[in-house]
């Protein structure tokens, strides 16, 4: 057998070497960090039903927020839910609700069931926003500051603990930070 | 106190590894009567460290010690006392810990083998050092177990709920114990290349090796199947998930190599190709650990995800993967076999058998990482997922049941078709009877799957056959039957216990994967549900409470016919510290199959979102499996295991000619 025969092996395990070393750079499954310290995605989302107003990119600037995403369909979210409801007693950072791959009227029906803890909600019944910030289940919370960027992604449901040890400090400190001029938050979202 | 004390033992773990990788390697070079001496110390020395440091983390694990991460990570004070222990392993750094554990355990078990003092043993000890130190210096400076974390919390985060299952506690090491096993092989097979010697006395000391990984391999990706069927509750069993082809590759390869392993052993053929066969297996396993834990797919199964370990991986595998390939280059083209075979043997058979495994396990290798080629050429994100790998897999499975069929009835050497289809040719009435059934019964009549059930069912009949003929059942008394049969070899008796397995597991996928009937409905509370012949009734719900969870138990009267049967109970479990929700599908295993029902959502109607299958022959895939675990412990019991018939005469002659490496090719 020629001898080039032998080295095919090797030559193989090159290229795949190669592509598992620009796969790590290019990692999906780091999308979560990926989108740390970004502009939130841009979108604009209706109201759901017997609501007036829907949630947009617009909604966040100038203040430190928190992007819910919920359901009606998901447990989880009910287990979360009375602490957003103390968040907002309290006079806590707005939260702002994307009602995420529900049926018409479910969402709405939950909110009034259980309370409406959120400034605004936005109707996502397609799940393009879920999917543009990278949502892998719900609830899922993101922290934005007040240049509109992303600062912290949380999984699963709040715990009191979560909110106590891990947020409260957060938001806290973005609230101290400057907000940039207007024009770089532009700047930047147009660029992303 | 206890922490500290197990990042030392880790650190003179590392110690003892370095030494055991470099002092026999050297040794054995200036001709140092010592080296295998001492590579076998340095190999029990740290495989006893780590064993040590294993022992350490259990004990913080299982006295809930928060003020270690690793504990206070994957544990709680809630949690059952098996999962504590089963959660030593059930995290990133745990289960590297277990990897290493492993690692270092084959390569002390293989020092303290009796007749593993020559030099191939001590080069072999030595690569197996290395290894462990890579490991170990990953453990130690990427994830270290042992870390402690200020101040210590109160509480623990929990395990994640989906690992709290009996079927955790034991599959990953099996798992491991088949992967890391490759690593003794690997080891072999560098070691005989720096030696310049691969022949049947090397492929002797291999095959038990490899033997005993594949099946611990074998168990292990059933016992993980067997769980995602039972704890994942969507039904299936296989799903193609990255994570699962990261131990079907392997397996694909370790099965060609116990099949190119005995051609070495009995005709000194397949030199360089077992030696690369080997060399792949472990490379696999490694290409597994990377991706499972560099997050560079993703997957329901994915642990740690952190670029920066999968650095330091992907370095390890260019390290031992492209220095072995390297070797391989330079010293394959040096090994030259003698033995001469005709294109119709049992050699020939089983080189079919090996190009159908490889070529199989390129597909699915490419499927896998098919995803990330795309995404590293053009930036676009897709899955390939099951479908894919579903369409391909007849292409491979259907030729490789005939090539078992067949081949394992030809000759040594020379085989004669005449001659083999007069062995089997009463099997092919099983395989057309079994085709006429499945014919008339399984829904949908899938081409593929009615030729898959028909030559499976010929394999099944093919052994039999054979292994009657060899008996001589009938013609001479049952007695002297019993006695011929006790008098096989070994290594006969195991191919056909393994062989029958897999035609086993085909029913088994085929009923499950295939034939199986689904229904999906809005159940409330009094309404019945049909699943194939059975009618499912909701009775109740009720509200559990867990030790770490809460759920809600519907509870099902099944009857068919009329008559009632037992009532079957599923449940979906809510784990508050963590969040997250599981199934706990609710199956009941009869001989035609497995009714098998999970429960989801409150629907807005009142009825509960309940998913209802009954899947054919499901419990085939778990029995065939176990046959071909226990096939492959009978092919590696001590005893007879030379090939009676042909292979004497043919070992005589090839061992003149086994000076592997003729230098004067070059």
């Amino acid at each position: 057998m020629p001898r080039i025969v032998f080295l095919m092996p090797l030559a193989v395990f090159l290229v795949v070497a190669i592509y598992f070393a620009a796969g790590l750079k290019r990692d999906p499954a780091v999308l979560p960090s990926v989108l740390i310290d970004q502009p939130t995605p841009q979108f604009s989302l209706s109201p759901i039903e017997d609501y007036d107003e829907g949630f947009s990119t617009l909604d966040l600037a100038g203040q430190v927020s928190l992007i819910n995403i919920f359901g009606s369909w998901c447990v989880a979210c009910q287990v979360e839910h009375p602490l957003l409801m103390k968040i907002k007693e309290e006079g806590g950072p707005p939260i702002y609700g994307v009602n995420w791959n529900d049926k018409p009227g479910a969402g709405t029906a939950w909110l009034q069931r259980f309370g409406d803890p959120y400034e605004r909600v936005g109707d996502d019944a397609d799940g393009r926003v879920a999917i543009e910030f990278g949502v892998s289940g719900a609830p899922e919370t993101f922290v934005v500051d007040k240049n509109g960027r992303i600062r912290y992604k949380h999984t699963g449901p709040i715990s009191t603990a979560d909110w106590r040890d891990l947020f409260e400090p957060m938001i806290k400190e973005l609230e101290n930070e400057h907000q940039d001029s207007a024009s770089d938050v532009v700047s930047d979202s147009s660029s992303s | 106190m206890i922490a500290e004390l197990g990042q030392i033992t880790l650190g003179l773990a590392f110690i003892a590894a370095i030494y055991q990788a470099i002092y026999p390697l050297i040794g054995v070079q200036i001709a140092d009567a010592g080296a295998v001496t001492q590579a076998r110390r340095a190999a029990i020395i740290q495989g006893a460290l780590v064993a040590f440091a294993f022992v350490l983390l259990t004990v913080l694990h299982a006295t809930s010690d928060f003020s270690v991460r690793n504990v206070f990570e994957n544990s709680h004070t809630a949690k059952p006392y098996i999962y504590k222990l089963s959660g030593v392993w059930g995290n990133h750094e745990g289960s590297m810990l277990l990897w290493i554990l492993i690692l270092s355990g084959f390569g002390t078990a293989l020092a303290l083998t009796k007749n593993a003092k020559d030099e191939l043993a001590a080069r072999t000890l030595a690569i197996q050092g290395m290894i462990a130190a890579a490991f170990l210096a990953f453990l130690i400076f990427t994830s270290n177990p042992f870390d402690r974390i200020l101040p210590t919390p109160l509480e623990g985060r929990d395990l994640n709920p989906l690992l709290q299952d009996p079927g955790l506690a034991i599959h990953p090491p099996f798992l491991y114990l088949g992967y890391v096993g490759f690593s003794i092989i690997f080891a072999y097979a560098v070691a005989g290349l720096i030696g310049g010697r691969i022949d049947q006395a090397w492929a002797r000391k291999v095959r038990p090796w490899a033997l005993a990984s594949w099946v611990f391999l074998t168990i292990g990706i059933a016992l993980g199947s067997w769980w995602a069927y039972y704890e994942l509750g969507w039904g299936g069993f296989w799903a193609w998930d990255p994570v699962e082809n990261a131990s079907f590759m392997p397996w694909l390869a370790g099965t060609a190599l116990i099949h190119s392993v005995r051609v070495l052993e009995v005709r000194g053929a397949f030199k360089a190709w077992t030696v690369l066969l080997a060399i792949m297996a472990f490379s696999l396993s490694l290409v597994g650990t990377f991706l499972v834990r560099s997050g560079i797919l993703t997957s329901v199964h994915a642990f740690a995800v952190d670029p920066e370990r999968g650095v330091f991986i992907l370095a390890i595998l260019g390290v031992f993967i492209g220095g072995a390939l390297t070797l391989f280059a330079f010293r394959g083209p040096l090994l030259n076999s003698s033995a001469r075979y005709e294109l119709i043997s049992r050699e020939g058979g089983l080189l079919l058998n090996n190009l159908i495994l490889v070529l199989f396990c390129a597909v699915v290798f490419l499927g896998t990482f098919y995803p990330l080629i795309i995404d590293v050429i053009s930036g676009a994100r897709l899955s390939v997922g099951a479908p894919y790998f579903n369409f391909v897999l007849p292409f491979f499975a259907l030729p490789l049941l005939l090539a078992v069929s067949f081949g394992s009835v030809l000759a040594w050497k020379r085989g004669d078709v005449g001659v083999a289809w007069q062995r089997i040719w009463p099997a092919s009435m099983a395989g057309l009877a079994m085709l006429a059934i499945a014919a008339w019964l399984a829904k949908p009549a899938n081409i593929s799957a009615l030729t898959g059930a028909s030559l499976a069912a010929w394999v099944v009949g093919a052994m039999i056959v054979d292994l009657a003929k060899r008996m001589k059942l009938f013609s001479v008394t049952d007695k002297q039957s019993m006695a011929r049969l006790g008098a096989l070899p070994r290594s006969y008796l195991g191919m056909v216990i393994a062989h029958m397995g897999m035609a086993v597991v085909v029913f088994g996928v085929l009923g499950a994967g295939v034939w199986k009937s689904e229904v999906v409905a809005s159940v409330p509370i009094g309404k019945t549900l049909v699943i194939g012949a059975y009618d499912a009734t909701l009775s109740a719900v009720e509200k559990v409470e867990g030790p770490n969870y809460v759920a809600e138990r519907a509870l099902f009267n099944i009857s068919k016919n009329g008559q009632v049967r037992p009532v079957m109970v599923a449940e979906r479990r809510f784990y508050p510290v963590r969040g997250m929700q599981t199934t706990e599908a609710a199956v009941w295993t009869m001989l035609a199959g497995d009714l098998y029902i999970t429960v989801g959502e409150r629907q807005p109607d009142q009825g509960w979102a309940v998913h209802g299958y009954f899947n054919p022959l499901a419990w085939l895939m778990w029995l065939g499996a176990a046959l071909m675990a226990l096939g492959g412990v009978v092919a590696m019991l001590p005893g007879k295991t030379t090939e009676q018939h042909a292979g004497r005469s043919a070992m005589v002659s090839n061992q003149a000619a086994s000076a592997v490496i003729v230098e004067g090719e070059k």
